[in-house]
């Protein structure tokens, strides 16, 4: 894998702060000595090539009004793949991965209204005949954005 | 971090905005004025748009506005969820301590489900190999010390669903 310096400069300093002002680039251009056209021009390319996931802002789930939790099962693994199969029809089941533990099934629900949930968890249980262990964030410690390529 | 209660937010977003997050939440259009092609899309000033985008942003409704690394094509293939044990009365400490750490990428406290699940917080850790992400959780370890009272850590070794949506 190899990145233009430039490229690992706008990775490294636009993981926040892009200006909520009328020329952004601009302001972006002064701070990162990189000229706004070539700044635009390199994030189309990374995001072209999959280094960049997405461009713009990322919202807060629970203050938009919504319902979001991890949660885990323990999957006999002679069943893995069914399991996975019913989980993963839940459009509320936003990401899941296997993980090596007991606790070997760990995803994301993503709910319109925080009551919603529950609903599914439970849902999920009645349709897997498994235990679905609910670990909402009770507090979340923030961090800086600072992935450094 | 402040944080607003439901009802607040009722009050501190309207249709517009509602409007505007469902319009930017897959990202911005990649042009020479990015909120002016928001704006003209919603058929709204931008001088308006700029005020709820820097409202939001304030009240945490946003989180942050910028690019969003892949981990994985950077070759950060390794993530370890590493879990920890630590008392309850000194998690807002050091959960703010690890959360600090470059190589953390969130940090928070969840339930325990005891006795088979003691840890109560949890800390994303990301590396280019395993061993990468083990020498990184023995340096929370150390920063923990005597206030970790057991941990582990969870290796992805498959991702079974990813959806668009990022959290």
């Amino acid at each position: 894998m190899s990145l233009h310096p430039l490229d690992r400069k706008i990775i490294n300093h636009l993981q926040g702060g892009f200006p909520i002002s009328e020329n952004p680039w601009d302001e972006l251009s002064e701070q990162l000595e990189i000229p706004a056209d070539d700044i635009i021009n390199r994030i189309q390319g990374l995001q072209d090539e999959g280094y960049l996931s997405r461009f713009g802002p990322m919202y807060h789930a629970e203050k938009m009004g919504g319902g979001l939790t991890l949660a885990a099962i323990k999957v006999p693994e002679d069943r893995y793949d069914e399991v996975t199969d019913i989980v993963n029809s839940f459009d509320e089941v936003a990401h899941n991965y296997a993980r090596d533990h007991v606790l070997n099934m760990w995803f994301v629900i993503a709910t319109e209204k925080p009551e919603q949930i529950q609903t599914v968890v439970n849902q999920i249980e009645q349709q897997t005949g498994l235990r679905v262990y609910n670990m909402p964030k009770q507090e979340e410690y923030f961090l800086g954005l600072k992935f450094e390529v | 971090m402040p944080v607003a209660t439901k009802k607040q937010n009722d009050m501190l977003m309207d249709e517009t905005d509602r409007r505007i997050i469902e319009l930017t939440q897959s990202g911005l259009p990649l042009v020479r004025h990015p909120w002016h092609a928001v704006a003209e899309q919603l058929d709204m000033d931008v001088q308006d748009l700029l005020v709820r985008m820097q409202r939001m942003q304030d009240t945490g409704i946003i989180r942050r506005i910028g690019v969003v690394p892949n981990h994985y094509k950077l070759g950060y293939v390794a993530n370890g969820m590493s879990v920890w044990n630590v008392p309850d009365h000194k998690i807002s400490e050091l959960g703010h301590k690890i959360g600090a750490l470059d190589f953390v990428s969130h940090c928070y406290q969840r339930p325990r489900f005891l006795p088979e699940w003691p840890y109560n917080l949890f800390a994303m850790v990301h590396g280019k190999t395993r061993d990468d992400v083990n020498r990184q959780v023995q340096i929370i370890a150390d920063l923990l010390a005597e206030d970790n009272r057991g941990h582990t850590v969870l290796f992805s070794s498959k991702i079974l669903k990813k959806t668009g949506l990022r959290i």
